[in-house]
């Protein structure tokens, strides 16, 4: 079974060790704690786009409250995946914390789309395994990036763009999935009326508590106008 | 210097907020997942909470005070988007932007102009 759990999640061996170790590098070139707290981050944490903002986080050693809160909003895409896999991990037993804490983007997709035989059981084992295979591709990543970063002298400025260049990136992948250009710009101008009118320290925040407001009205009117799902928008 | 108590209440708070947005529809909603306000925030809140976070980080990488204010961050953003329409690798994406941002802080070029 490790066999096959290690072909289905190959894939992702490509993508999480060189990201893993972008964030590692990140990690001990940006900021002055010790290595092995890039690969702890990975076991602990584990989540790709998290873990690269936690970074800038820490380069300002941004309070909990914020740290909270700017985490979940940044991982809330994960509160849907769940929603989607209630049936699937039901029965699980012992492994099903597990599942749900190793519930990545990468690895909802492998356990989403790859086909199931009838042995609930079996499948649940190998849905197990192949969490337990991808976390380890992604702590191995972190833990050579920080590794590198810290002993290999080259000049890192502007290494932290890679943060701004993962943001577009997963934005544009939203869109592709979406079609629809509406939550984009809601997100954009949210941005930008924060950044006109708070502190750098709240401007996260701020946004994102217009983004959710604008959307719950969205909501609202949709549901008032009596529109159906999958009405177009912008 | 490195305050560790600091780091590891970090950690320790980051990782509960990452493992909440996991667990929390397994705790709470075995039952609602068919509701409409859920599915209206499933469907749209990622991609404007990705966009906002876009907006905010390209926005503090840029230096407003040059002669072209922002341009050393908007030419690798630009990068970004036209590789990653391209090719639709993340990876290559996220490196090609990087570099340029890299190259353009480190040779201050763009200064010059």
């Amino acid at each position: 079974m490790n066999q096959s759990a290690f072909r289905l999640t190959l894939p992702i061996l490509f993508g999480y060790i060189p990201l893993g170790m972008a964030f590692g590098v990140l990690f001990s070139t940006q900021l002055d704690y010790p290595w092995w707290a890039a690969p702890l981050m990975g076991v602990l944490i584990y989540a790709g786009a998290g873990q690269i903002l936690a970074v800038s986080l820490l380069a300002v050693g941004a309070g909990m409250v914020e740290v909270f809160v700017a985490m979940f909003v940044l991982n809330a895409r994960h509160l849907f995946y769940g929603l989607s896999l209630l049936g699937q991990f039901r029965g699980a037993g012992w492994r099903k914390a597990y599942l749900i804490f190793g519930l990545t983007d990468e690895t909802y997709s492998l356990l989403t789309s790859r086909p199931r035989g009838p042995d609930r059981h079996h499948e649940q084992e190998l849905d197990f395994r192949i969490t337990g295979f991808n976390q380890c591709y992604w702590v191995i990543g972190c833990a050579t990036g920080a590794l590198l970063g810290e002993n290999v002298a080259f000049d890192s400025t502007g290494i932290e763009f890679a943060l701004v260049a993962l943001f577009i990136v997963l934005t544009i992948e939203q869109y592709k999935a979406l079609k629809d250009g509406f939550p984009i710009w809601t997100g954009a101008a949210a941005a930008g009326i924060a950044m006109l009118l708070l502190t750098p320290a709240h401007q996260l925040i701020g946004a994102i508590v217009i983004v959710t407001a604008v959307l719950l009205l969205h909501y609202r009117r949709m549901k008032d106008t009596g529109a159906t799902e999958g009405a177009k928008h912008g | 210097m490195a305050d560790m108590s600091y780091l590891l209440s970090f950690i320790a708070v980051a990782a509960i907020a990452t493992f909440a947005t996991r667990v929390i529809p397994f705790v709470f909603f075995e039952r609602h997942t068919e509701h409409p306000l859920i599915k209206h925030l499933g469907r749209y809140l990622p991609a404007a909470v990705m966009a906002l976070l876009a907006t905010v980080f390209l926005t503090r990488s840029g230096n407003w005070n040059a002669a072209l204010p922002g341009l050393d961050a908007a030419l690798p953003g630009l990068l970004v988007v036209a590789i990653h329409l391209w090719r639709r690798n993340a990876l290559l994406s996220i490196a090609a932007g990087t570099a340029l941002y890299m190259m353009i802080q480190q040779t201050g070029f763009l200064s010059g102009l």
